[in-house]
């Protein structure tokens, strides 16, 4: 008779597994996980600790927070970062003073550790949430962080 | 004819057959190079190398700080362990006295994690055999707890969310919040992973009695993890040699002795139950404090060698440092546990189908590039 | 109906009667492939979205309303796209293959009673060809998982074998149970003998179960999960189909669902009372045969999606288990009890 209690038990354990599907068919349109990308664009926020890419913000006068310490291209483990710098003759103290010519990011090469950040004394860089970094040719993911122009802010190496 | 040759006719006959490196079901870039007598299975040879990225090597290039992002890149689904038993050798090394906010902290993403990873393998086993819903009912699930790491680490995935010292920032506003209502969620969640598959009577059918591991073979091979416990060899780093809130919480060593597919997948089952557990007797006691205690810009590990293990989503985790007192060290060895579980797969595969072949290898649960490194 | 009896007398007046009978069945064929094709693209796109309703997605709802044209697209596309052979393939039956299977599936098509007039090929070995026509299938699969020459592909040929062999089995003595009490062969008679009560009510006990084993059958006849073994997509990849690009293999594809349309019209037609509306609330008008037809015959291609998308696969030895050890002695002790419930005149009546 065990023939026929295995086959009871096989139908039936077959039954419920099938009841579980069947609830979340008939829950279909409230359950769905999926998120429609492209359409939910402007709804689609991201979490603000997200790490998107490296930025540098610039306040409304084109200025920037970076002394060109190197600090950040030191924590680089994927050497990310490069800075060119220069010494050049401050107008407003007359010493001649690092300040940096160029801080070139390779998104290409970065892999979101966030070293850099946390290294950063001046919180000159951060974390933007921008997602979308696809492009047709990889020498656009090579991005010059300071803005042409701008300089250091004052006040920011006391 | 003669008798011998007529016999000879019937006889069948061997044949290799590649699984892999592309193939659905080595998850990745495994290859097995499978001799195959119909559908029995008679040797299975894995083949490395498809993905290694010599993480071991670079290592020695960089400096302690940056040696953790790395491992990230192991066993990316359980990043945060990874992570974890990096900084927990530095700290270690350094004798730094670490906040009891750090190490609970710890716990409860480690915990997090496995969980994750757990409902991951549950989905993809699922799959293997054949049944595709449980894959998105894993994920849904999963989804929750990448989105408390994405809120607190920033990241998703490689979460990079522990330093040398402690955390790299404080845990966000919301984290404690979002992980009451997982925790609420998935308690109701759970039991349908068991109404669904576990009970299923083809899936048992499937299940028991293959990839047979006896508790010495599982010793001698290495095996560690749910691996190991699936054949009732008590091998819980959590449990034998606490590190970070694990000697705080009580849970127990989930332990099976069958020692077959169906124990190692009760295991991981009973695993996230015991996570679970481990979440909610810290969620709510974590203490104030820092986050992390400073460490010098460049770390130098004293002169000596290091080594600390910790238990992964897929077993004992080992890392193994040589520092000469420079800011890099002079070897730095991973114990990784996918690869003496997989080593042990020739051992408990042989004479099953190639169904069997594939339930096996989805209960040892696989990440090649933490096999790889 | 009237208007396929009209255009009857307007070709016959038309033109000579060799003349006119060829024209007729070319017209039936045409009319035939379309549904053939139309039904195959739809069943694609049911099956989507089906298996996202079942797994908390959506499934395509980009292409035309509610995605209604995307297997249109694919369509386009698989035609547009190169057809790949492999260098060792035995290359005259690697392309005679997917013919094998697509033509016996459009073959069983023909047979059904979508309404009282609406039957291109009544004959009176009705179920008798239909199993016949669907074991011929196979042969296509077995040819084209031997001459991809490939491993992977000779795999799943060989199951396949094994496996459709096995089930023809009890599809056929399924359908025997329910003959026993129909008396004949002929799908019009066996519809003709479900006006009073479907054959399902009719037989109550021994046609449930054979119902219930016919389904189980069927599936694995399709090839589909719990049974696609033959596939086995986490094993062999894409078992007998590994090799075949484009076109040719959305044949298999197509077959596949279709072969899935057929299972489930034959038993619409057996047990479900094919064109017959329940307790026959529609009866005056005979357009919405076609209706009921299509509705019991989805109903129970839904329950197949069921199965699909929530079992596990058997292993093949298990397969074999579950055909010579249960389902066959089941059906002969099913067939036994059939036989005395008609002779002791025991089966309900309305």
């Amino acid at each position: 008779m065990s023939y026929f209690s295995d086959i009871y038990h096989a139908v039936k354990s077959l039954l419920t597994g099938m009841s579980v599907t069947g609830k979340y068919f008939l829950h279909s349109r409230k359950g769905a996980i999926t998120q429609q990308y492209p359409e939910n664009r402007d709804t689609l926020k991201m979490f603000e600790r997200f790490r998107g890419e490296v930025v540098m913000p610039h306040d409304e006068n084109n200025m920037h927070r970076c002394t060109g310490c190197q600090k950040c291209e030191l924590a680089c483990p994927n050497g990310s970062i490069e800075i060119i710098w220069d010494r050049q003759i401050d107008p407003e103290t007359g010493k001649k003073k690092k300040m940096i010519d160029k801080h070139i990011y390779h998104l290409g090469m970065c892999t979101m550790c966030g070293l850099c950040i946390e290294a950063c004394p001046t919180d000159a860089i951060k974390w933007a949430q921008n997602f979308e970094n696809s492009v047709y040719d990889r020498t656009q993911l090579t991005k010059v962080l300071n803005k042409p122009g701008s300089r250091l802010l004052p006040g920011v190496e006391d | 004819m003669d008798a011998t040759t007529k016999t000879n006719n019937f006889k069948s006959e061997e044949y290799f057959i590649n699984m892999g490196p592309q193939h659905p079901a080595t998850h990745g870039v495994l290859r097995l190079l499978l001799t195959i007598d119909g559908e029995i299975i008679k040797k299975v040879e894995p083949d490395l190398g498809y993905i290694h990225r010599s993480i071991e090597k670079m290592c020695e290039r960089d400096s302690y700080q940056q040696i953790v992002h790395l491992t990230d890149r192991m066993d990316y689904l359980s990043s945060h362990i990874n992570n974890e038993a990096v900084c927990l050798t530095v700290e270690n090394a350094l004798k730094l006295e670490i906040p009891d906010r750090v190490k609970v902290i710890r716990t409860i993403i480690a915990e997090l994690t496995r969980i994750a990873s757990h409902t991951l393998w549950w989905g993809v086993m699922g799959m293997d055999v054949g049944a595709l819903t449980t894959y998105f009912y894993g994920f849904r699930d999963r989804e929750m707890i990448n989105d408390i790491f994405e809120e607190t680490c920033g990241a998703r995935l490689t979460m990079n969310y522990n330093i040398p010292g402690g955390l790299m920032f404080d845990i966000h506003p919301n984290f404690v919040k979002r992980t009451k209502e997982f925790i609420a969620h998935f308690k109701t969640k759970l039991p349908e992973y068991d109404t669904l598959l576990t009970g299923n009577i083809i899936f048992q059918k499937r299940m028991k009695g293959i990839g047979i591991l006896s508790k010495e073979d599982a010793i001698s091979f290495g095996a560690s993890g749910p691996v190991g416990r699936g054949s009732g060899y008590s091998c819980d780093v959590r449990k034998h040699h606490p590190y970070s809130a694990y000697d705080k919480v009580t849970f127990n060593e989930v332990l099976k002795t069958e020692g077959d597919t169906f124990a190692r997948y009760q295991v991981r089952v009973m695993e996230m139950w015991e996570s679970l557990s481990i979440i909610e007797q810290l969620i709510d006691n974590i203490p104030e404090g820092d986050y992390k205690v400073a460490t010098n810009v460049v770390i130098k590990l004293p002169e000596g060698e290091y080594y600390q293990k910790v238990e992964t989503a897929r077993g004992e985790l080992g890392v193994y440092i040589i520092s000469t007192g420079t800011k890099n060290p002079y070897r730095l060895k991973f114990r990784s546990p996918g690869f003496s579980n997989l080593s042990l797969l020739n051992h408990i595969a042989v004479g099953g189908k190639i169904g069997d072949l594939v339930a096996t290898m989805a209960t040892l649960d696989l990440v090649i590039p933490d096999i790889d490194r | 109906m009237n208007i396929t009896k009209n255009i009857h007398e307007w070709l016959f007046s038309l033109m000579p009667e060799t003349t006119a009978s060829i024209v007729e069945m070319v017209l039936i064929a045409v009319i035939y492939l379309a549904i053939f094709a139309v039904a195959g693209l739809y069943l694609v796109l049911l099956e989507r979205r089906v298996a996202a309703w079942f797994q908390l997605r959506l499934g395509p709802n980009r292409v035309g309303y509610q995605g209604l044209l995307q297997t249109m697209a694919d369509a386009l596309k698989l035609v547009s796209k190169e057809l790949t052979v492999t260098i060792k393939a035995d290359k005259f039956l690697y392309n005679l293959a997917p013919y094998f299977v697509i033509v016996t599936a459009l073959m069983a098509l023909s047979l059904f009673p979508f309404s009282k007039e609406f039957q291109a090929f009544d004959i009176n070995i009705g179920i008798f060809f239909l199993t016949a026509i669907s074991s011929i299938g196979v042969i296509g699969i077995l040819l084209a998982g031997w001459s991809s020459n490939n491993k992977f592909s000779l795999i799943g040929a060989m199951r396949s074998g094994v496996q459709t062999i096995s089930y023809e089995l009890s599809v056929g003595l399924s359908l025997l149970t329910m003959v026993v009490m129909t008396g004949s062969l002929q799908l019009s008679q066996i519809v003709e003998v479900q006006k009073s009560g479907w054959l399902i009510v009719q037989g109550h006990i021994p046609a449930i179960i054979a119902f219930c084993i016919y389904m189980v059958a069927g599936t694995a006849e399709t090839n589909r999960a719990p049974f696609d073994l033959v596939e086995a997509e986490s094993e062999l990849g894409a078992g007998f189909h590994t090799e075949y690009s484009g076109m040719k293999f959305a044949y298999f594809f197509l077959a596949e669902f279709i072969n899935m349309f057929i299972i489930a019209a034959i038993a619409t037609t057996i047990f479900f009372g094919a064109y017959l509306s329940p307790f026959g609330i529609t009866e005056s008008i005979p357009l919405l045969g076609v209706f009921w037809f299509l509705a019991k015959t989805l109903a129970l291609v839904f329950l197949m999606m069921w199965f699909r998308w929530t079992f596990p696969r058997l292993r093949i030895d298990q397969l074999l288990v579950l055909e010579w050890k249960y389902l066959l002695p089941l059906n002969l002790m099913n067939l036994i009890l059939m036989a005395l419930m008609v002779l002791l005149g025991l089966t309900i009546k309305f």
